[in-house]
Order: structure tokens, then C-alpha cells, then sequence
């Protein structure tokens, strides 16, 4: 991880193995009522970046899929998390008129895939991922972090070497 | 319960986006099946919208009851039971199909019986069958769902595995768009298939040769893109997309989810020693997946139930399960909810599935 910014890092990642190992870093930073917007293309990630971050919070990763066609997915563990997909919606009207704030838990971190096709219904206060083909097995992920405390803790894990 | 058994079951599905209903007699005999399609809808955005679902689902529940009741020859009085689908689906939609189905067993006062949507699909291939269809693997391949069973009765289904990333469907549906083809993707791209070489790109085929019952499209979706868009920071351009270009991808890529299809219900067969395999989900009308199966069939001396196409995609009538439901006692209460998710049969003592209709929400709160 390098960081860009005071609240933003980079991740290159060259195989599936170092983005669980990204996720693991980037996990204890995520608290209930966190919201995650991951966009990036088809193929870009998304999903596995959601399976590894699933892993390293004690989640069944085994129950980590494309949302796509059920448009949200809920997986139970010590910090559950409510797994949405935003690829069939036309805007954030039918977001909302399906109910969608209402999938946003107090105790859970939300991930949301194409979140940029809702950007407005979400919280002004979230996370931003933004994953980048870069070759056949590397993926560029771009972390930006809700501007708290733990903007200054994710640069210290980038510092570190995670 | 003989009392029931002169009468019919009135089966409703809105799970995704086709209205259904359908009229079942006690011998399992489909009086009336009644389908209203969104595609014309949804192919102005390139795939299911569920709000614009849930509406139409709204306008064409009632209208799909009536006529499923007069082609049916029966009225409500005949009714003895009604079967509404309540998983795995899109919130929205199952609840129109449910809330009707609810309205009508309270008014009408007989059983509602709730029924799963992947099980149903493989009880449709009872309809191929001459007899009874399980014991047996079943593969559900669908837009929603790439899911093997261990088909043990109609009253017993184990999920043995399922996808890790995209169903079979949704790979075909995202490859048709990334190709420039027409929703929906399977039979756009199954057409677009014809005259192309099977071979003609070397596409992944994930988990093929490891024991494990799982299934992974995603990485072939990124491999077509690259095929068709380039690798990232590629010094050259990929080949531009002739039509001939277009019948190899397509003829490929359906090639590469057909190996992995095939041989996981393989070895599916092999784990659980069944000698049927039941095939059921819109993927199963993909005409070269059926042949595929049938020489696996005809190779292993496995008999092979594929769903008849009128209900490999989505229907009421596979809702008949509920007769076999009913006669084993399994009445829901009228106060059932949705269930969204998949839920694992396995898990459910574990981790009970969770409510997540806007209205369970509200009303938690």
C-alpha cells in the first residue's frame, strides 16, 4: 500500500493471495455502520475484493457471490455484512423506491458494487474503492477513507508495509 | 386427504421477473400455465430492473390469476390449495406474488404452502421423467443461480455447491452485453455461437480438474473483455470484431461454461453414486449444453431428466412441488415472509437466513 493523500492509499495487487492480504490490513478498520462504494469495470475485482474482506472479518467467504441478480446478500459473523449490487439499477430513484437505505444497518458494514450508479443516496460519510485492471492477475485498488481517525491509522498500515 | 385431492392447486411465482401462475391437479397434471415476460421491458436496460419488476409484477398479478383460472377450466372454488414461491428471488417481486397468494388462501381459507424456486426448478424435470425423478444430482443454472443438489426426495435437498462469484446465466448475460448482443444474453449469445470455433480462444475453465463442487465465471467474463478490449497496457490492439471474430468469442465462451457445467455435475454424480441427473434453469435451453449432458448420460449409463423448455425458464407450474409439500404436511403461515437469499439447507440451524424486505426492516424497527 502507498498512500496518495491524507486519507487516500493505493494497493497493487499481483495475485489473489497479496488481496487477502490487503483486505486482512484493511479489515480493522471497518466498523458497524461503515459503507463501502467499490466501483470499477466488469471483471475489475469487486466481488473478490468483497470475498476477501468477508474472510478477514470472520465471515463464511464460501457465501460470497455476484449480488447482481438478488441485488443484496447478507452474510452473518462477528461483523456482519450486508453485500449489495447496484449493476441492474437505472439510478438512485429505484435505489431508493426499493428501499434501499433501508439495507444500510446500524450494526453491519455495507459493500456496495457500481456504486457510482447511486452515488447520491449514499452517506456523504463512506468509504471509496476504486478497482483497475492492470494485467491478466493484478488489480490496482484505490482506497479512500472516511475522513476520521482512521484516515491517519490506514496511512500507518500503508507505512507499514500491509 | 381426499377431501383435496378433487381439487387444484393455484400456483404463484414473481420471483424475478416473469408473472406466473399456474392451475395443478392432484396428479400433478398442469391445467393452466399462465406466463406474462418482462423482457421487452427489461431489454431497454440491458437486463432485470428490479423496481421496474416489482411493478409490472403489481399490474399483471391479477390479470395472470384470471387467466390461468379460465384456461383452466376450474374456478376458485375448486382451489384447494395455493403455492406461492417465497425463495430465493428479488424482494420486491416475491412480495406481490406472496402477498396475492396470502390474500387468496385467507379469503378462500385453504393451506398456503410456500415454495422454493431452485427446488421447483428441479421438480419440473419430474415432466421428462416417466416416473419419479429423484433420487439424483440436479444442476439449477439460471441468471440467479448455478447450484448442485443432492436431490434425495422432493422433501429432501442438499446443496452440495454452488457458484463463488457469477451464476452461468449472468456470465452469459454480461458477455452478450460486453459483445454487443441483445438481452437476454443466453440465446443471443447461443445464436451468435453458430459457425464459430469452440477452440478458437483458449478461455479459463475454473476448478476444472479440483474436486471441489464450486463453480467460478468470473474469470472468464475478464478473460472475454481482455479478448475483446485488449489487456491493460497491451502494446497492440485486439483483433477487431468480424462477425467471424464474434462467432469464435461466442462459440468459446459458451464452450468454456458448458466443460465446467459438465464436468462438475460429473463429478457430482461420482460423489453421491445417483444414476440421474436432473437439469433444470433457463441455461438448460442452451442446445449445446444438452448435448454435452447427453453424451455424459449415454457415457456413464446415467439416465438424463432435462426440464422441458416450457419450464426451464421461469414458471408456476414446477410450483406443483407444493402438492408433494401439502401431502407431507408442510402448510407456511399466513405470515410468512420473503426469504431473498439463497439459504443453505446445511447452514439454516446455524445461521438463520435473514429478512430483508423493506417491510421485515420497518417493521424490526
Amino acid at each position: 500500500m502507498r498512500p496518495l493523500s491524507s486519507t487516500v492509499v493505493e494497493f497493487l495487487s499481483g495475485s489473489e493471495a497479496e488481496t487477502d492480504r490487503f483486505a486482512a490490513a484493511l479489515a480493522p478498520l471497518l466498523r458497524p455502520g461503515d459503507v463501502v462504494a467499490l466501483d470499477g469495470d466488469l471483471g475489475a475485482g469487486k466481488t473478490r475484493l468483497v470475498r476477501a474482506l468477508a474472510a478477514a472479518l470472520g465471515c463464511d467467504a464460501a457465501q460470497v457471490s455476484s449480488p447482481t441478480f438478488g441485488l443484496v446478500q447478507h452474510y452473518a459473523g462477528p461483523l456482519p455484512l450486508v453485500h449489495i449490487d447496484a449493476y441492474r439499477l437505472r439510478d438512485c430513484d429505484e435505489f431508493e423506491e426499493l428501499g434501499g437505505r433501508e439495507l444500510f444497518e446500524a450494526d453491519a458494514v455495507t459493500l456496495i458494487e457500481w456504486a457510482d450508479r447511486i452515488a447520491p443516496s449514499l452517506p456523504t460519510k463512506r468509504w471509496t474503492i476504486a478497482a483497475e485492471h492492470v494485467g491478466p492477475t493484478s488489480r490496482r485498488y484505490r482506497v479512500a477513507c472516511p475522513p476520521d481517525e482512521r484516515a491517519a491509522r490506514l496511512l500507518a498500515a500503508a507505512a507499514g508495509g500491509a | 386427504m381426499p377431501s383435496v385431492n378433487d381439487r387444484v392447486l393455484l400456483a404463484v411465482e414473481s420471483s424475478c421477473d416473469e408473472t406466473a401462475v399456474a392451475v395443478i391437479d392432484a396428479d400433478r397434471r398442469v391445467l393452466a400455465s399462465v406466463i406474462a415476460s418482462q423482457d421487452e421491458l427489461h431489454r431497454r436496460w440491458g437486463g432485470v430492473v428490479p423496481e421496474v419488476a416489482s411493478r409490472a409484477h403489481l399490474e399483471r398479478i391479477l390479470p395472470c390469476l384470471r387467466e390461468a383460472l379460465d384456461a383452466s377450466g376450474r374456478s376458485l372454488a375448486d382451489v384447494g390449495a395455493i403455492a406461492a414461491v417465497t425463495e430465493p428471488g428479488l424482494v420486491g417481486s416475491l412480495l406481490v406474488g406472496l402477498t396475492a397468494a396470502k390474500t387468496l388462501a385467507w379469503t378462500l381459507g385453504v393451506p398456503l404452502v410456500a415454495v422454493n424456486h431452485v427446488e421447483a426448478h428441479l421438480y419440473a424435470c419430474r415432466w421428462a421423467a416417466d416416473g419419479e425423478p429423484f433420487p439424483a444430482v440436479g444442476l439449477v443454472a439460471s441468471g440467479g443461480h448455478t447450484s448442485l443438489y443432492d436431490c434425495r426426495s422432493t422433501l429432501d435437498f442438499e446443496l452440495l455447491g454452488t457458484t463463488i462469484d457469477d451464476a452461468a446465466g449472468e456470465a452469459f448475460d454480461k458477455a452478450a452485453a460486453l459483445l454487443g448482443l441483445p438481452y437476454p444474453g443466453g440465446p443471443a449469445l447461443e445464436r451468435a455461437a453458430v459457425g464459430g470455433r469452440a477452440d478458437a480462444v483458449p478461455f479459463p475453465r475454473a476448478f476444472l480438474h479440483e474436486p471441489r463442487l464450486e463453480f467460478s465465471f468470473s474469470g472468464l467474463k475478464t478473460a472475454l473483455l481482455y479478448a475483446v478490449r485488449g489487456q491493460p497496457n497491451a502494446r497492440q490492439p485486439p483483433p477487431s470484431i468480424t462477425p467471424e471474430r464474434l462467432a469464435d468469442l461466442a462459440a468459446s465462451f459458451q464452450a468454456a461454461v458448458i466443460d465446467v457445467l459438465a464436468a462438475k455435475c460429473e463429478q457430482a454424480l461420482a460423489a453421491t453414486g445417483r444414476d440421474t441427473l436432473c437439469i433444470g434453469g433457463g441455461v438448460a435451453a442452451n442446445r449445446a449444453l444438452r448435448a454435452r449432458l447427453e453424451q455424459l448420460a449415454d457415457r456413464r449409463g446415467i439416465r438424463l431428466l432435462i426440464s422441458p423448455r416450457e419450464y426451464c425458464t421461469d414458471n408456476a407450474a414446477m410450483a406443483a412441488i407444493a402438492w408433494d409439500l401439502l401431502e407431507a404436511g408442510r402448510v407456511s403461515p399466513l405470515d410468512i415472509d420473503v426469504t431473498p437469499g439463497l439459504v443453505r439447507k446445511r447452514d439454516q440451524n446455524a445461521a438463520p437466513a435473514k429478512l430483508t424486505s423493506p417491510a421485515a426492516n420497518a417493521s424490526r424497527r
